[in-house]
């Protein structure tokens, strides 16, 4: 780990204060480990733990205001989120486990990074590193070569192929929530979909948010009326493993008919993957296997798969088959 | 139960150090903190394969609060133990540092000795290396292999047996690379007081350790003091010692200061060995009615560019059923990767899943169940050396094994039994484990302060032998489990075995017994010549030692405590020394095949339309003998099935074509089962004791749990999903093509 300077903020100003050429610390589970890694070196740090973020307000509209210091088990308990939009309690209570859903934090989940584990090995240039765009740009993408079972077939470049890791963001991007900031500039929202970033050219640039800019809360619009929502993350082993494919939807059926749909895809995608292909061939037609299958189909149509992750495209359609199931069950 | 001290062993015991435990009062080696130490961390090749050209360590050197940075050019002498030395038993024939060249990701090039940690792993990043690179052979399959094999059991004629076989399987099973993954990571602290070293080291074999350590740094055996008092287990990857050991007792010596050195946990994948990937070949030929007539077991194992291991796939093969025609051969695959290592039942554990999945698949073909396949096979006598069992019960496992689990319920075909939605699959496998008695001595101590003492040069790897011999001193001495003292840890105490090859127990005990029964006499004969003591003149034979106390067979009045005698007498602590004889000098033993027998149910849950395969039930009896501690025992059985799980559905080290490195080096990329992952799981023992294996006929339980469980596993994903997977561990992808595709 590189030497760093620590500052602690007390609150919102100071944080944006210090914010130049630093990171913000939020529960560091995902930033400690890459700093002892040397992937990120920031010469400082600024604790944001003091920041008075931590709450979950009801906004006035109905919707859900989240601090982004609210850690992720108190969102994952929280009564409100349970009740209104299970699908975001399902999504977090499946990440990680117990002690690192104790540390972690809403900005903190919305900005972790990717485990491909080249990303995490020291960069080509030194002996026996491996190319990696998002480390080092230019570099290329060990990757594509290298063992690649637990990366992306949606949203890929060849530059890099790396999967978003979090599952709460995957049912973030379903539930449409809408990210506030504050920095340098003021403060602004981000729509979820804008957020996070492909790829493309610029796998290093990961998501909008512009420098020394301060995740504040995110806000959740207020809950669908009738509709029902869940998460199904399915992996090797029953826990503490990041998804192989997994689905989160949110659904409302009246007559038999699908009336509102909204469907992201996690373990699959470079960026929490919301499948508007899915929606769309869901949307008005009949709650049935048949629509389930092709919705299925459609949103993996594009699907890339590498040398050895190929049976992430079948496991995630029978992924999203299941969830769309399960959200329009009647019982 | 009974609670007397004749009923102690086969009691259910808890840990008498589960305090320590529970409250983190515990010493691991990594705990022992001693004044002035300074701290290493090693420095590992990032290439697999060739030659160091330069290494760069001035920037290091001129970091804050380095002290020393060590490495080929300064190490100074080490030397090498000589191969097959029993007593003296290495990891890697390769001595810490010897030479420039890299023969594996990970191998140790230079270690960095700093005042803090901190700076240390800091300076350790900056050293560099120049390498002269080759392209490394690391090739995942070994069937590219075309050298000669080496012939192991043999009888009969099996090629014509099989040529001429009514029903025949031939496939080849595969288990990959696995790393052992104790929750301690291995550790090292070396403390030198001028000529005489101390260490505080994760062994599972402080005897064996100072010797290693003695002759490696060439100096005699009575300067090195190994100490381990606490293990956080180890699963044979801490039998023998590694080059960080020597690297730590020379640093320390080189800077007159004591060094602590404790491996990363992605040190742990590449430096301190490893299971190695086998590919095993089995044959079986049998007759309609199911009697095997032929039965070959073919396998390669990886190794490193120096080191010949044996993975030893083999070691059930030749005595588990009765069969004629029998041949076994086996040949060492080259790699550039670390030495493997001897890893929880090694062998057998594999090469029962290879034996017993081509069991299962001999049973499908016969359409015979699998139970009576092997019921039907079982020997009467050890076929390959040509003696007798000394206690067998396989087929009273499998039969007591079915029963439990319900086994007369299943159905055959394919997805054809269902509960809640989800399809079951019902497996089973055979298991077995070699039995030994080392020598070994322990001494027995009356003090005059009351306790017990008793103590060997062994050590509990977290297995429970702390409380196992406590139960032995009370069932002997009638002295309450408050009152003993077990000792271990410590090569400086009266020679112990090592914790491998679940050996302890069956060994030690009883050379506690004749320590306990030797140190009760002398007290008796001490009592009797005592001034003051109200058992003078009285002849031994009319007194016993019962609760601790000595007295006349006639009387209950008049009975001293042991402590008594001894402050009359004004002696502080009598004490005697127990030896056990080895199982192959003793003459009882000496002529009988000695083995653990069991069985393995397993049930698994499947939910096709998601892909989804879970361990939900594990029925496992287990012929060890006589079991001590029913508790600690149990726990080893239900540890092992669980290990059974990762090894079947989950583990596997992964290393990148290209660097040869452990790619998935870490708890997060590296899935072993969690507790969400573990099953229902019933653990039944037979208990009946081994006529031959001593006073208490136990012959141990630390492995055999493991044996059998993956091969049970894939007959139960055979059954459910109609998937025949031959290459562990079972992956979701090998099951995407299961027809069923509705529970
Ligand atoms: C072993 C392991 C397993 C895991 N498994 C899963 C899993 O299965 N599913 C899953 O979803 N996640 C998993 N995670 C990831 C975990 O959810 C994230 O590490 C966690 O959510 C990050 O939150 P944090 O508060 O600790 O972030 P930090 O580490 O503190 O910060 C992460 C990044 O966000 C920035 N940041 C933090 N807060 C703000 C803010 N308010 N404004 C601007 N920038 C900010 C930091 O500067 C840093 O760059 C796992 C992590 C580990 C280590």
């Amino acid at each position: 780990m590189e030497t760093f300077s620590y500052v602690k903020a007390p609150n919102v100003e100071k944080a944006l204060a210090s914010a130049d050429g630093a990171k913000f610390i939020a529960g560091g589970t995902t930033l400690v480990d890459l700093m002892k890694l040397y992937v990120e070196t920031p010469k400082t740090l600024v604790d944001i733990n003091l920041l008075p973020l931590d709450k979950i307000e009801k906004l006035p509209d109905g919707g859900l205001r989240i601090g982004a210091m609210v850690r992720n088990s108190d969102l994952a308990w929280s009564e409100e989120v349970k009740k209104s939009y299970p699908v975001l309690s399902e999504a977090l209570l499946s990440g990680a486990s117990p002690q690192l859903r104790n540390m972690a934090t809403t900005g903190g989940n919305l900005l972790q990074r990717t485990r491909c584990m080249y990303f995490r090995e020291p960069s080509a240039g030194t002996p026996g590193g491996y190319g990696c765009n998002k480390r080092t740009p230019g570099t290329g993408c060990a990757a594509v070569d290298g063992f690649n079972r637990m990366h992306a077939v949606l949203g890929t470049s060849d530059k890099c192929i790396a999967t978003h890791p979090s599952d709460m963001c995957v049912a973030m991007a379903a539930l449409e929530a809408v990210i506030h900031v504050e920095g340098p500039k003021g403060k602004r929202t981000i729509a979820f979909a804008d957020f996070h970033k492909l790829p493309g050219e610029t796998p290093h640039i990961e998501n909008a948010l512009e420098a020394g800019e301060l995740i504040t809360h995110v806000d959740l619009p207020k809950p669908v009326e009738g509709a029902k929502s869940t998460y199904l993350k399915l992996r090797d082993r029953a826990s503490y493993e990041f998804a192989l494919a997994s689905a989160a939807v949110v659904a409302r059926v009246e007559g038999g008919h699908i009336r509102y749909i909204r469907v992201a895809m996690g373990g699959v995608g470079t960026k929490p993957w919301r499948s508007r292909e899915a929606e769309a061939a869901l949307m008005g037609k009949p709650a049935n296997e048949a629509a389930f299958k092709a919705a299925a189909q459609a949103a993996l149509a594009k699907a890339k798969p590498q040398k050895d992750n190929a049976f992430k495209v079948e496991l995630a359609k029978r992924c999203l088959v299941r969830s769309l199931k399960t959200a329009t069950a009647t019982a | 139960m009974s609670t007397t001290p004749a009923g102690i062993i086969g009691r259910p015991t808890p840990r008498i150090d589960g305090p320590l435990k529970t409250t983190g009062t515990a010493k691991y080696s990594a705990d022992f903190h001693i004044e002035g130490m300074a701290y290493a961390v090693p420095v590992i090749a990032s290439i697999a394969s060739g030659k160091i050209r330069t290494l760069d360590t001035s920037a290091a050197e001129k970091m804050p609060g380095v002290l020393l940075v060590l490495h080929h050019g300064n190490i100074g002498p080490l030397y090498r133990t000589v191969p097959g030395d029993g007593d003296a038993t290495n990891s890697e024939v390769r001595s810490a540092f010897e030479d420039d060249v890299v023969r594996h990701w990970g191998q140790y090039i230079a270690l960095v000795v700093a005042e803090t940690f901190e700076q240390a792993t800091a300076a350790a990043a900056v050293v560099k290396a120049d390498y002269e690179a080759e392209k490394p052979s690391v090739r995942e399959s070994l069937d590219d292999y075309t050298g000669e094999r080496k012939k192991g059991s043999h009888r009969g004629d099996f090629d014509k047996a099989f040529a001429s076989a009514q029903v025949k399987v031939d496939q080849t099973y595969v288990t990959p690379i696995e790393t052992h993954n104790p929750i301690e990571m291995h550790g090292s602290v070396a403390v030198w007081d001028r000529e005489q070293l101390t260490m505080f080291e994760t062994t599972q074999g402080v005897v064996n350790h100072r010797v290693v350590m003695a002759q490696t740094l060439g100096v005699p055996i009575e300067n090195v003091r190994v100490v381990t008092r606490f293990l956080g287990s180890g699963f044979g990857g801490k039998l023998f010692p590694w080059p960080h050991c020597a690297m730590s007792a020379v640093a320390a010596r080189k800077l007159g200061r004591p060094v602590k050195l404790s491996l990363t946990r992605k040190m742990m994948f590449s430096s301190v060995g490893y299971r190695p990937r086998t590919e095993q070949r089995i044959r079986l030929g049998a007759s309609s009615d199911g009697k095997l007539v032929a039965l070959s077991h073919d396998y390669l194992n990886n190794t490193s560019m120096l080191d010949d291991f044996d993975e030893g796939c083999a070691e059930a093969t030749p005595y588990l059923y009765s069969v004629a025609n029998l041949s076994v051969t086996s040949a060492l695959v080259r790699r550039n990767l670390g030495a493997p290592m001897y890893m929880r039942g090694p062998g057998a554990v594999p090469g029962l899943y290879a034996m017993e999945a081509g069991m299962n698949e001999l049973a499908d073909e016969l359409k015979m169940d699998p139970v009576k396949l092997r019921i039907v096979n079982d020997a009467e006598k050890d076929e390959d050396k040509n003696i007798p069992f000394s206690s067998r019960h396989y087929q009273e496992c499998l039969e007591v094994g079915a029963k439990k689990f319900g086994w007369e319920k299943r159905t055959a075909g394919t997805g054809s039994m269902k509960r809640d939605g989800k399809i079951l699959g019902w497996g089973m496998a055979g298991a077995s484990w070699v039995a030994t008695r080392l020598p070994c001595t322990a001494h027995v101590e009356f003090h005059s302060n009351g306790r017990v003492s008793v103590r060997s040069g062994t050590q509990d790897i977290g297995t429970g032998t702390y409380t196992t011999f406590a139960q032995v001193v009370h069932e002997k001495t009638g002295v309450p489990l408050d009152r003993i003292d077990v000792v271990l840890g410590d090569s400086s105490l009266p020679d112990g075995p090592m914790s491998g090859g679940s050996m302890v127990t069956g060994s030690v005990c009883d050379a506690i017994a004749k320590a306990s029964t030797e140190a009760m006499k002398k007290m008796l004969a001490l009592s009797t010549g005592i001034d003051g003591s109200p058992l003078k003149g009285a002849k031994a034979e009319e007194l016993e030692f019962a609760d601790g106390r000595i007295r006349k067979k006639d009387q209950a009045a008049g009975d001293p405590e042991f402590a008594e005698i001894l402050k009359l007498a004004r002696i502080d602590g009598l004490s005697a020394e127990g030896k056990t004889v080895p199982t192959w000098e003793d003459p009882q033993s000496k002529d009988k095949s000695l083995h653990s027998y069991g069985a393995q149910f397993v049930e698994v849950e499947w939910e096709p339309e998601i892909a989804r395969l879970r361990v939900s039930r594990v029925v496992t009896v287990i012929d060890a003998g006589r079991i001590i501690n029913p508790k600690a025992a149990a726990n080893q059985i239900a540890g092992a099935v669980v290990m059974g799980v990762g090894m079947g559905l989950l583990e596997e080290t992964v290393h990148d074509q290209r660097t040869g490195q452990p790619i998935n080096g870490s708890m997060a990329d590296y899935l072993m089962a969690t507790c969400a992952d573990s099953p229902d799981i019933d653990v039944t023992f037979l208990d009946h004791p081994d006529p031959v294996m001593g006073e208490y006929g136990a012959r141990g339980v630390g492995e055999i749990g493991l044996a059998g469980v993956a091969a049970a596993i894939t007959a139960a994903v055979h059954h459910a999903t109609g998937m025949r997977v031959r290459e562990l561990p079972v992956k979701i992808e090998n099951l995407l093509g299961a027809k069923v595709l509705q529970a």
